[in-house]
């Protein structure tokens, strides 16, 4: 049941995935890369990290996307203006089948292969898996997220300054 | 009764599909006659009668209503866009309904010994005699909201009109605006339940200890926000009627219109759903009647604030608006989680 589940949401995500690069209209683009988000968060699903999913769905789907469209609409790019070279088709697709055969090769043959970390379903199934990561990032990641914080708010500064003429 | 289907019992299945349908009937019909009480309410308010002719004081409005939509003729703008203006309305529609997935409507009922939780997304350790639910509701409804933006955006590009533009992108930025202050708003509220998942907010409720009544601030701002949110009226400038001829929606005719007012009434009832299950207690009343009774009646209730809210207000101007959200709502509910935070450290603990 669940790899019949998992087939179709990923023959969606592929497809999608795929239409994001070969649409003419960048807004049916960007609304494939919304498709494959949500494609993502059902994964995220059945693999038991719900907040995952739904942090997937808010911040991607939700805000980070609704700007992109913001930015197409605004800009008014109603068919693709940019001429596609061939040279960079060759190379990219080169790049991205040298990645994929990389990362299969390292999942089937590497260190990580049927590794089961400290986390189990039943864990987070009892506690939560809300009240895990946040455990986790306040005690044992604390700095990193910390770090990440203060990055965030020198962005927000900077583009604050950039927007406004006269502060 | 004990056959199993992929390892769950058929009653299970059965309860399941049963929930669905009921609640997606129920919504569908509060939609319907949503539009015939808005009327009929803002008709008395003004002093007007409303709606009288089609039934007795006007009862069958919204079948006319619909059967006169489902008649017209489908326009579609030679200049646009097709595909984002064919799934613009759907886009719009679905996030409204799928939000009552998760909201419980309801405390446990029992059906020939087999307990039953009246929340869709969620099943009861018949063994355990607990109630289980997806854990991350709150943040399931956050995000089913942020979705519901790109309805309106779409519609608005899509229509190639300069109205609808202006519609979809005052939207857009509308939406985004009242996001942030509606969800610092509920992360107050989890900060006192320490949970995120519905049916345990809802349980910390039993007994009147109602969240509006210990986060009144965060309750009125949720509220208005969510008003925002969904373009009601005094925040309905995507389709602000006297300067951009309906907005979004100007191009779209037929079932297509239909199903964007659907979608305004199906996030009205959402949202009020929302607030009564985060701040009035959800389920939970004088014990004389059911609990889904209760919750309805808030809803209803909430659904009716809404309506006059509408008749009262007049609408806001779009600096005023931006002012409202960026410049009161939010630094006012980052202090709010900065008092609940100390207080649950310090006080209550």
């Amino acid at each position: 049941m669940e790899s019949i589940f998992f087939l179709v949401v990923a023959a969606v995500a592929v497809i999608s995935s795929i239409l994001v690069v070969t649409c003419k209209n960048p807004i049916n683009s960007a609304l494939s890369l919304v498709m494959t988000f949500f494609c993502l968060a059902t994964f995220y699903v059945m693999l038991d990290a719900p907040f995952m999913a739904a942090t997937q769905v808010i911040v991607y789907a939700g805000a980070i996307m609704v700007l992109i469209i913001f930015v197409i609409m605004l800009l008014n790019v109603r068919v693709e203006t940019v001429k596609r070279g061939t040279h960079a088709v060759i190379a990219g697709s080169a790049i991205g089948l040298f990645v994929l055969f990389q990362t299969i090769w390292f999942l089937m043959k590497g260190s990580m292969t049927g590794k089961v970390g400290e986390m189990t379903k039943e864990q987070i199934v009892s506690v939560g898996h809300v009240e895990l990561i946040g455990k986790a990032l306040f005690t044992d990641f604390l700095l990193p997220f910390e770090v990440t914080s203060v990055l965030l708010l020198a962005a927000i500064v900077g583009a604050v300054i950039l927007a406004k003429k006269k502060i | 009764m004990d056959t199993l289907i992929l390892g769950l019992p058929v009653a299970y299945y059965i309860a399941m599909v049963a929930k669905v349908l009921v609640a997606f009937v129920f919504v569908l019909l509060t939609v319907a006659y949503a539009t015939y009480a808005e009327r009929k309410i803002i008709g008395h308010m003004q002093v007007r009668l409303g709606p009288m002719r089609t039934g007795w004081h006007g009862l069958l409005q919204p079948i006319a209503d619909g059967v006169k939509l489902f008649f017209k003729e489908e326009i579609v703008p030679s200049q646009a866009s097709k595909f984002a203006f064919l799934i613009a309305p759907l886009v719009a529609l679905i996030p409204a309904f799928i939000s009552f997935a998760v909201i419980p409507f309801g405390d446990t009922i029992t059906i020939g010994g087999y307990t039953v939780p009246l929340q869709i997304a969620a099943y009861y350790d018949q063994a355990g005699k607990q109630v289980f639910d997806i854990n991350v509701g709150v943040l399931y409804i956050l995000a089913m909201a942020s979705l519901g933006v790109y309805g309106i955006v779409l519609a608005g590009w899509a229509s190639n009109s300069k109205y609808s533009l202006l519609g979809g992108l005052r939207s857009a930025a509308q939406m985004i605006s009242y996001e942030l202050a509606a969800g610092l708003a509920i992360i107050s509220v989890f900060m006192l339940s320490e949970s995120l998942s519905l049916h345990k907010i809802v349980a910390d409720q039993a007994g009147g200890a109602w969240y509006a009544f210990k986060q009144p601030l965060a309750f009125v701002i949720f509220f208005i926000c969510s008003l925002a949110e969904i373009n009601r009226t005094p925040f309905d400038l995507p389709e602000a009627e006297t300067e951009l001829v309906s907005g979004f929606c100007t191009e779209y005719s037929s079932m297509k219109y239909a199903m964007f007012f659907m979608a305004e009434y199906a996030n009205m009832i959402t949202v009020c759903a929302v607030t009564t299950t985060l701040f009035l207690g959800g389920w939970h009343g004088p014990a004389f009647l059911p609990g889904w009774f209760w919750f309805i009646a808030k809803v209803y209730f909430l659904i009716f604030v809404c309506m006059w809210v509408r008749a009262t207000y007049p609408r806001y101007r779009y600096d005023q608006l931006m002012r409202l959200g960026w410049k009161v709502f939010l630094p006012l509910t980052l202090v709010n989680v900065m008092a609940t935070g100390l207080w649950v450290m310090f006080i209550s603990k």
